[in-house]
């Protein structure tokens, strides 16, 4: 844990051992695997400025994330962010601040440690956004640099001998077919004999195995070593996991004296100030009853939401995790509990009333935080409902934009969007981003199109963001709606505008 | 005396069957790996579900004895097996959430008919039969394959389900340990038919294309699957099941050819002819792909859509949520499935072919078998299973769990050096 001191050792004895001074060489690399905590002195300022500054990128970090950012886009704007608050200058930079840059570096990675490591959900977010962090300076890292900042820890890396590599020397190409064809006279396809494999225990590697990115033989992953980093990464992951839960468990007997817990409760609290909230539910107004959803559904609904609840007209059910999403949509949407079972039992009326109340009635109740552990689930974000529980082969829940295939997507949009103003011509524009992988985008311009008649513009998005959530479409919609009676109203009356004045 | 006849429905029926045949004794080894009760066994939530819909979870047994005693006083209509906690299940209302955590759990995989409705026309909904049965055998062989293979597992045993599915269940102490990222890893790998309702292709593995226009080849965990599963495609999908028969379903054929040249002009012979058996329209296809030039890219995107067809008409289509957290609960081993009566009886993976689900004992038949037994000689009450045809599948049973106990003491003997 922290030696801390506000004044020079000689004030007081030194009741922790050895206070060291830190050098230059104790950081001789840019990247750092933060094994070890800072055991020289740190002022109370700089225990505050240096966290704050981290925090500023690590909270820039988790906006990106809520935003649905492309990888990109947020990687340009983390870089931003470090370069302003947390510059890490090459070793052969001409600066000289290298060392002041990795100290604070070092101190406030491990302040920020003692302020997240509270609770489940801190330590979580925590760790996702120190390693978009470090996968951000990993990538910038020079080659030369990197190598030997590897070399000074042992990951335990079996090399691949040759033999082996050209027993599966066909196998090992189809894993990874991109690296060995050439796609420029500059870039010559990689050459299998010269390149290292590393055979690794593929619970070390999830990610890659997920995605097919590695041959995988009897419980062995063959990394090539381009993709080496995932190995790292993950490693860091795991590193970070556990430190966090000792520092968890030791916090309570840190011997302190009533300056630091205030300073982390302020840090922690920044963290979650900095980041939009997801949508909650409170704030969508006015009571919601079930007969009112089907004229929602038709004016305000996005397409995934107007999908589920299209099919839910149709075959009278709806698969579990299309129930879940829905439901939760209709939660985030405004309709209580009551409201909501009342819905479900009319919607599902091929069942009995025992059937239902059998297998559906604890469900429902459950998404509403009224059974089993008792959590209020939020409605589905478009990154949930885009990267979580991906439909099967009959399953309706998901986004339409990314889980229908072309030619149903265009016939959708247009039976559901056509009497709100979509046309024939505007689904070229809508497919084409489709097809480059912007989903949100799309849905984002459906909106536009549809709500330009309540003079939504083109780049305007939901109140100038694009679309990150459902439930944020059907209340700026439903909201729009409101204003424009309102404005129309005023108009028919005349004495509107005299009134305001 | 007339040969009485049981209900499978009746509780009373069910207890018997717990109380003389149900191997309580067996499931235990199964789960603890040894004789003498550890934490495997202990700290292992066995959930219950009783008639009227009630379910009691969070049941924890010192040993063999006590998980059968338990069982006879509740008589469950099933009962369920979830993962080894970090505190005994039976005290979780006495420790705190944060020490109440799964800690091991075996890697299951949940197969059932119910993904498979769109493409068999045999049956639909919970019925099944021995043809479509041939869909689970597919998918058993093809994943057996894999998870022996590829991810070096050895202790897997097959559980039938009782109606239209089968269960997997992967001893080995890796598996045990895997996290629930490690499980989706898993679970995705073995994931290759994907995409809603609303999306034609299904099977998108290959890397995103290139500027050539050739197709990437097929990922090689999935190249192993296919060579498996082209014989199933032409016996089961063309034969058997002449999938491509009506026009609605070859209209979904033809959605997944990549070339409209080809799809358009087989859509028009194919109008003309009403009769063409799917084996017909299948070498149709293949003949117009070897029509074309020869190392040309678009012949390489037919060969690979040819591919990518066969692997979404018969790739393993398991239920992933089930494989991806440890604190999923699934049905025990040689359970009674409530509607048909059926014991949920391992399966060897070898003979899965010849696996009918009809010839699965049902619990009537077991205790007829056990009635007339008793006829004979009486008094004894133990290993009642002996003289049922229930004797098979516990062998079977037992001969797994001897494997998986082996390795245990060996992994013991090499860490006790007190000798």
């Amino acid at each position: 844990m922290f030696q801390l001191r506000t004044q020079a050792p000689e004030y007081k004895p030194d009741p922790y051992g050895k206070v060291e001074v830190a050098g230059p060489s104790d950081y001789p690399y840019r990247l750092n695997f933060y094994d070890d905590p800072p055991t020289h002195m740190v002022t109370l300022e700089e225990f505050e400025s240096c966290a704050i500054d981290r925090l500023r990128v690590l909270g820039e970090i988790e906006a990106c994330f809520a935003r649905n950012r492309p990888p990109d886009e947020r990687k340009a704007i983390v870089r931003a962010q470090c370069r302003k608050y947390l510059p890490l200058d090459p070793n052969d930079s001409l600066s000289r601040a290298q060392f002041e840059q990795r100290k604070k570096d070092h101190v406030g990675h491990f302040v920020l440690r003692l302020a997240f490591c509270r609770s489940e959900e801190l330590r979580r977010r925590f760790i996702k956004a120190e390693l978009e962090l470090f996968r951000v300076r990993y990538e910038e890292e020079l080659d030369s640099e990197l190598e030997s900042f590897l070399k000074t820890r042992s990951f335990g890396l079996e090399l691949v001998d040759d033999a082996e590599k050209m027993k599966y020397a066909e196998l090992l190409k189809d894993a990874n077919p991109k690296n060995y064809v050439s796609f420029s006279k500059k870039v010559p396809p990689k050459d299998l004999a010269k390149e290292r494999f590393y055979k690794v225990r593929w619970t070390r590697v999830p990610d890659l195995v997920e995605h097919r990115k590695v041959l995988v033989k009897g419980g062995w992953a063959y990394v090539p070593a381009s993709e080496q980093s995932s190995i790292v990464f993950n490693e860091l992951e795991a590193h970070l996991k556990t430190s966090l839960e000792a520092t968890a468990k030791a916090l309570p007997r840190l011997d302190e004296d009533t300056r630091i817990v205030p300073l982390l409760d302020h840090l922690s609290k920044g963290f979650l100030a900095g980041v939009p909230a997801e949508w909650d539910a409170e704030h969508s107004g006015e009571d919601i009853r079930a007969d009112m959803i089907d004229d929602i559904a038709r004016k305000h609904y996005p397409a995934c939401a107007r999908n589920l609840h299209e099919n839910l007209r149709r075959d009278r059910h709806l698969k579990h995790f299309g129930r879940l999403q829905y439901g939760l949509f209709l939660k985030g949407l405004g309709l209580s509990i009551e409201e909501a079972l009342l819905f479900w039992r009319r919607s599902f009326s091929k069942f009995t009333d025992d059937q239902f109340n059998k297998s559906y009635k604890y469900n429902i109740r459950h998404s509403y935080g009224l059974e089993g552990g008792r959590r209020n689930y939020p409605p589905k974000s478009c990154q949930q409902i885009l990267t979580q529980d991906q439909p099967g082969a009959g399953d309706n829940h998901g986004c339409p934009f990314r889980h229908f295939s072309t030619d149903n997507l265009e016939s959708a949009l247009l039976a559901w969007y056509s009497p709100h103003g979509l046309t024939q011509d505007d689904l070229d524009e809508v497919t084409k981003i489709v097809k480059a992988g912007h989903y949100h985008v799309a849905c984002t311009r459906v909106f536009e199109l549809t709500h330009a008649a309540q003079g939504v513009k083109k780049g305007e998005g939901v109140s100038g963001d694009s679309v990150s959530h459902p439930n944020q479409y059907a209340a700026k919609s439903r909201e729009l709606e409101k204003t424009h009676t309102e404005s129309v109203k005023m108009d028919v009356d005349g004495s509107g505008v005299t009134m305001a004045l | 005396m007339a040969m009485q006849d049981f209900d499978h429905t009746a509780p009373e029926v069910i207890l018997s069957f717990y109380r003389h045949l149900y191997p309580f004794k067996s499931v235990f080894k199964w789960l603890n790996h040894e004789h003498t009760p550890s934490r495997l066994f202990t700290h292992r939530e066995i959930a219950f579900s009783l008639r009227g819909d009630i379910y009691i979870r969070y049941n924890s047994f010192l040993n063999a004895d006590e998980f059968k005693n338990q069982t006879l006083k509740y008589n469950p209509e099933r009962f369920e097996i979830g993962p080894v906690y970090s505190a005994r299940p039976r005290d979780k209302k006495t420790v705190r959430p944060a020490m109440f955590t799964p800690q091991l759990r075996e890697l299951v995989f949940d197969i059932d008919m119910t993904d498979y409705d769109s493409i068999r026309t045999c049956c639909s909904g919970a019925s099944v039969c021995k043809r479509c049965w041939a869909f689970i055998s597919a998918a058993v062989r093809v994943l057996d394959a894999a998870l022996r293979d590829q991810f070096g597992y050895r202790h897997l045993l097959w559980v039938y389900s009782g109606r239209r599915g089968i269960h997997c269940w992967v001893s080995d102490d890796e598996a045990m340990e895997l996290t629930d990222e490690q499980r989706r890893a898993v679970a995705q790998y073995l994931t290759v038919v994907q995409g809603g309702k609303e999306m034609h292709k299904k099977v998108n593995v290959r890397p995103p294309g290139r500027q050539s226009g050739r197709p990437w080849p097929l990922p090689p965990a999935v190249r192993d699957a296919l060579d498996i599963l082209t014989e199933v495609f032409v016996d089961l999908i063309l034969h058997d099941q002449n999938l491509f028969e009506r026009d609605e379903q070859w209209e979904e054929l033809l959605k997944l050819i990549p070339d409209p040249d080809i799809a358009g002009s087989l859509r028009r012979a194919w109008n003309m002819d009403e009769n063409l058996p799917s084996e017909e329209k299948w070498s149709q296809i293949k003949g117009k792909t070897k029509d074309l030039e020869k190392g040309s890219p678009e012949r390489d995107t037919m060969m690979a859509a040819l591919e990518d067809i066969v692997l979404q008409y018969t790739y393993p289509r398991i239920d992933a949520e089930v494989s991806k957290h440890r604190n999923h609960l699934l049905k025990a081993p040689f359970c009674v499935h409530p509607k048909t009566g059926r014991v949920c009886v391992p399966v060897d993976p070898t003979h899965i072919d010849d696996f009918d689900p009809e010839n699965v004992p049902t619990v009537s038949q077991l205790m007829q078998e056990l009635e007339a037994g008793k006829l004979q000689e009486s008094g004894e009450e133990q290993g009642d299973w002996e003289r049922t045809s229930l004797k098979p599948y516990i062998d079977m049973f037992e001969a797994h769990i001897i494997n998986i106990m082996n390795e245990v003491r060996i992994a013991k003997r090499a860490t006790d050096t007190s000798w």
